[in-house]
């Protein structure tokens, strides 16, 4: 048993063993760290994994706890229904409110939810249903079959399971499939999408999610304390529920525990001692906790967990196996026939043409080099045929169908993979999770069985599969490496292995050989002359000239977004016009 | 509901509506010179508000104290960094700005407040010691993270906004204070009375937007600030110094704040965690200009004055829920007419 197992076991004895000898005060204490530890659990999949801050938790928490304290108090229902319909009112809220707010960028969302945080908490206090700023008495406690939680020393054990368990449901969530496309929705999603990854609908799952536990932890305290007023679920709690987190470390999953524990006892000690010092009553404790996160921000950006992390040395993450079942690959093109057709593909951006009506087409087997001076529309032609930019006019098509109207995560599904210009990995992933988000297709297994780990068979399969790729383009020993400790040759060679976990039948590298070594680049050819062997197709951008003129099997040359030439390499490095476009020519 | 009333009401929007507006300009102005999201905005409005309130009550402000302390710690920072880095012929500018001019100031409020003097007086004291917290704020809070995304800009926000609605309960305890108006007068125009406090407000907005106005497209000061929000890094290469841009915006933001507060102390009672909610208010508006633009913003402004004033007349319980509900239309709005690329996170 590895040292973190036996710490782990030894806090989950600690945390057992609890309320057998601690007084009442810390048992009630604890209770609430269990349910702050909940809500900033969903904040840490949402926020710090998902990069969506959100400051309106505490009304989702509101949501659920006058869920269950209506229906039960004013209708008699039982408290197990209650919690789902909590979920359902909850979970619908937070569909519509995410699907607004979370289309937009950065800034807008957690200004957004500190609105509705607001709008929240001013209508649980204005309802006169509710109980206004009273609240409702009378909340029933809870019981397990015939077996009343009455005291909190036996709510204690209600409330901490589903911590440990909504910890596991988010670790293992995150540790597969799915996870790694949530993980990846920080890059700025263009990467995620490009490998079939639904990244607006992703972001509102984990949404749905973090508000889901929030309503969780609100039914646990409406039935603990038996009571609930507006108070709890002021925006003031939304913001610290976020502080628990960011003093936890946003990254980590543990750090919700640790965020929530540390500013419970922090804010228990400092309302103790506080007043005395000022000499009035009042909640002077929000000057400190405010004083402190400032530091922490400046000072240690990542939280409390890294300190931690010390003495719980990581057990690996992930398991690449040896040997799982291969997964079905698509049905390959025959050699020669038609494979990409781009019919006076053009894009401006407002004045600037960047691609002016460019045609070419493309043989599958073949590989294409497409090259011209910098600035000359490469790289926007590559975002054309990927769906990552709309034309502004022309066509494009693939294996007789015409693409240029779909998204990128449709064309990925129609066979095309990709590579970036400026590298998009997942520097803190794992090589291996990043190789495996191209696999992302290749898998059907949703949430829910990511959360629960009923989809490890499909996982081994996609592991296995980025493991092979990193084979065969010779990048195995890095397997578990973190993907931002590469040198820049390497993360290019990580984004072609990537790509090939697609399936693609038509492969597009941009500038992959930029920063390799000279045996690297030797390796490169090689590799790319297997592929076309086993009848891929790939199109590539590179300056490199000695690299592309060995390697490719026509070129088409590019200046100011038009097409100056064509043909084999040969006759390219003879043509006037290139050699004026690269050298520039004789006024 | 009578014309009367109607009249009545849209007056009251309106003031209300000048003042969300000052606070979404200066919102848009912190935002896009330094990227900070500045919710601790609404505070300075409160801190105008009553440090006016305690001087007219003959009695030495907080804030006066809380200018000095910050002065003392910013002239620990930088004394150390100063010293650490060999240059000692730095020290007598930031002892002079950090120590000698709060303790001043603070001694001059202490020898001016039981005497009661004019009220233009107590105003302008009551600016010379809110406006220099701003750029202390800056200094202390904001300037170490010049580089962190906005997120993490806007989560040290929040947490200042924490820190300094908490200073302002032990400040001004939890009592709200109002203070006499500016003007008695009211004017009959036809079937409506205005007041002169409302005249006060409006008119004093209208006067500090112009002279913003003024201060952006004359002076070279203006145009470095504009510069920096066009293009950070193109400021910065022209000698635009991030620094001074930002201390120079959170002036700019404190003093509009106090400003606000002042001209509101007299209409509505304000509480030391009033700001928070005004300046979201602003927030509103400011939204409605996508962040970015003043006319959109000021327009936004009155809106959310209007429909404040008019649903605290017909559901004067849900008038909150109601104003920040509005928000939610207004981010659909907008997220139909964005079409961003996302900022590339790094970390």
């Amino acid at each position: 048993m590895s040292r973190s197992r036996i710490l782990f076991a030894a806090f989950l004895a600690a945390l057992a063993l609890g309320p057998a000898f601690l007084p009442e005060f810390y048992v009630t204490l604890l209770n609430y760290i269990g349910l702050y530890s909940l809500v900033a659990l969903g904040l840490v999949l949402l926020t710090g994994v998902g990069g969506l801050t959100s400051f309106g938790q505490a009304a989702f928490v509101g949501l659920g706890a006058y869920a269950t304290a209506y229906l039960t108090v004013a209708h008699g229902v039982s408290p197990w229904l209650t919690l789902f319909i909590g979920f359902a009112l909850t979970g619908t809220v937070a569909l519509l409110l995410g699907a607004i707010t979370l289309r937009l960028s950065g800034h807008y969302l957690p200004l957004g939810t500190i609105a509705w945080g607001i709008s929240l908490y001013y209508l649980f206090g204005n309802l006169e249903f509710l109980g206004g700023q009273t609240g409702m008495t009378g909340v029933p406690g809870l019981s397990i079959f015939g077996f009343a939680l009455d005291t909190g020393r036996k709510y204690y054990y209600l409330v901490w399971v589903l911590v440990i368990a909504a910890v596991f449901s988010i670790q293992n969530l995150l540790n597969s499939r799915p996870g790694r496309a949530i993980r990846s929705l920080r890059g700025g999603g263009v990467m995620a999408e490009s490998f079939g990854v639904d990244t607006a609908g992703l972001k509102i799952i984990i949404f749905v999610y973090a508000a889901l536990l929030a309503s969780l932890s609100g039914w646990l305290y409406a039935h603990l304390l038996r009571f609930v007023n507006p108070t709890p679920f002021s925006i003031n709690i939304g913001i610290e529920y976020l502080f628990m987190v960011v003093i936890g470390g946003a990254r980590f999953v543990w750090g919700a525990v640790v965020g929530a524990g540390l500013l419970a006892v922090l804010k228990e000690w400092l309302q103790g001692i506080l007043p005395k010092i000022v000499g009035q009553a009042g909640e002077f404790e929000t000057i400190v906790l405010g004083i402190l996160l400032v530091l922490l921000l400046q000072r240690a950006r990542e939280g409390l967990m890294p300190f931690f992390q010390r003495w719980f040395p990581q057990s690996r993450w992930v398991e690449a196996p040896q040997s799982a079942p291969a997964l079905p690959q698509r049905e390959r093109p025959r050699p020669g026939e038609q494979i990409l057709e781009a019919r006076a593909a053009r894009k401006q951006f407002g004045g600037l043409v960047a691609v002016n009506d460019l045609s070419f087409e493309m043989a599958s087997g073949e590989i294409l080099g497409l090259i011209g001076p910098n600035g000359a529309g490469k790289s926007t032609m590559f975002n054309l045929i990927t769906g990552v930019l709309p034309l502004s006019g022309g066509e494009i098509h693939f294996r007789g169908e015409r693409i240029d109207r779909l998204p990128s995560r449709q064309i990925v599904r129609r066979g095309i993979a990709r590579t970036f210009q400026h590298v998009h990995i997942r520097p803190t992933m794992s090589v291996v999770e990043n190789v495996a988000i191209g696999a992302h297709l290749r898998g059907q297994r949703g949430v829910v069985a990511a959360a629960l780990h009923r989809e490890r068979a499909e996982e081994a399969t996609l592991l296995h599969e980025a493991r092979k790729q990193l084979e065969r383009v010779g990048l195995v020993e890095h397997l578990y490496d973190q993907a931002g400790s590469l040198a820049l040759g390497q993360q290019r060679i990580l984004e072609i292995a990537r790509a090939l976990c697609a399936d693609p039948v038509l492969l597009l590298l941009d500038e992959p050989a930029a920063g390799l070594r000279y045996r690297e680049k030797e390796a490169l050819t090689d590799l790319l002359r297997r592929l076309k062997g086993e009848g891929m197709s790939v199109l590539l951008v590179e300056h490199d000239m000695d690299f592309v003129m060995n390697l490719v099997d026509r070129l088409v040359v590019m200046d100011f977004g038009e097409r100056i030439a064509a043909g084999l390499p040969r006759e390219i490095q003879t043509n006037p016009m290139v050699l004026e476009a690269y050298l520039g020519g004789v006024e | 509901m009578n014309l009367d009333i109607a009249l009545l009401l849209a007056q009251d929007g309106l003031t209300n509506g000048a003042i969300y507006a000052l606070l979404a300009l200066a919102l848009v102005l912190v935002f896009a010179v330094t990227r900070v999201i500045f919710v601790p905005q609404g505070e300075f409005v409160a801190y105008g508000a009553l440090t006016l309130a305690s001087l007219q009550l003959g009695k030495v402000p907080g804030t006066a104290w809380l200018l000095v302390c910050a002065g003392i710690v910013i002239a620990l920072i930088d004394g150390f960094i100063a010293l650490r880095e060999r240059k000692p012929h730095r020290l007598p500018r930031i002892l002079l700005e950090n120590l000698a001019f709060p303790v001043a100031l603070a001694g001059l409020t202490w020898w001016l407040a039981p005497q009661k003097p004019a009220l233009w007086v107590q105003v302008a004291l009551a600016l010379a010691l809110v406006v220099p917290l701003g750029p202390m704020l800056y200094r202390l809070a904001f300037q170490p993270l010049q580089s962190a995304s906005v997120l993490v800009l806007l989560i040290v926000a929040v947490a200042v906004h924490f820190a300094l609605t908490g200073l302002g309960l032990v400040f001004f305890g939890a009592e709200g204070s109002r203070t006499p108006a500016f003007s008695d007068a009211r004017f009959d125009v036809g079937a409506m009375s205005v007041s002169g406090q409302s005249l006060f407000v409006i008119g004093g907005s209208v006067v500090l937007i112009i002279a913003l106005y003024l201060f952006f497209e004359k002076t070279v000061y203006g145009k470095s600030l504009r510069a920096t929000a066009v293009n950070r890094l193109g400021a910065r290469l022209v000698g635009i110094s991030a620094t001074l841009a930002g201390r120079l915006t959170f002036t700019l933001a404190a003093a509009i704040g106090a400003v606000s507060g002042i001209l509101v102390a007299p209409i509505t009672t304000i509480y030391y965690d009033s700001g928070f909610l005004v300046g979201l208010k602003g927030f509103v508006a400011a939204i409605i200009g996508g962040m970015v633009s003043y006319p959109l913003a000021a327009v936004g402004a009155v809106l959310v004055g209007l429909l404040e004033s008019f649903s605290s007349f017909w559901a004067s319980a849900f008038k909150e829920v109601i104003v920040f509900t509005l928000i939610i239309p207004v981010l659909l709005w907008r997220s139909l007419r964005t079409h961003h690329l996302e900022e590339e996170e790094d970390e």
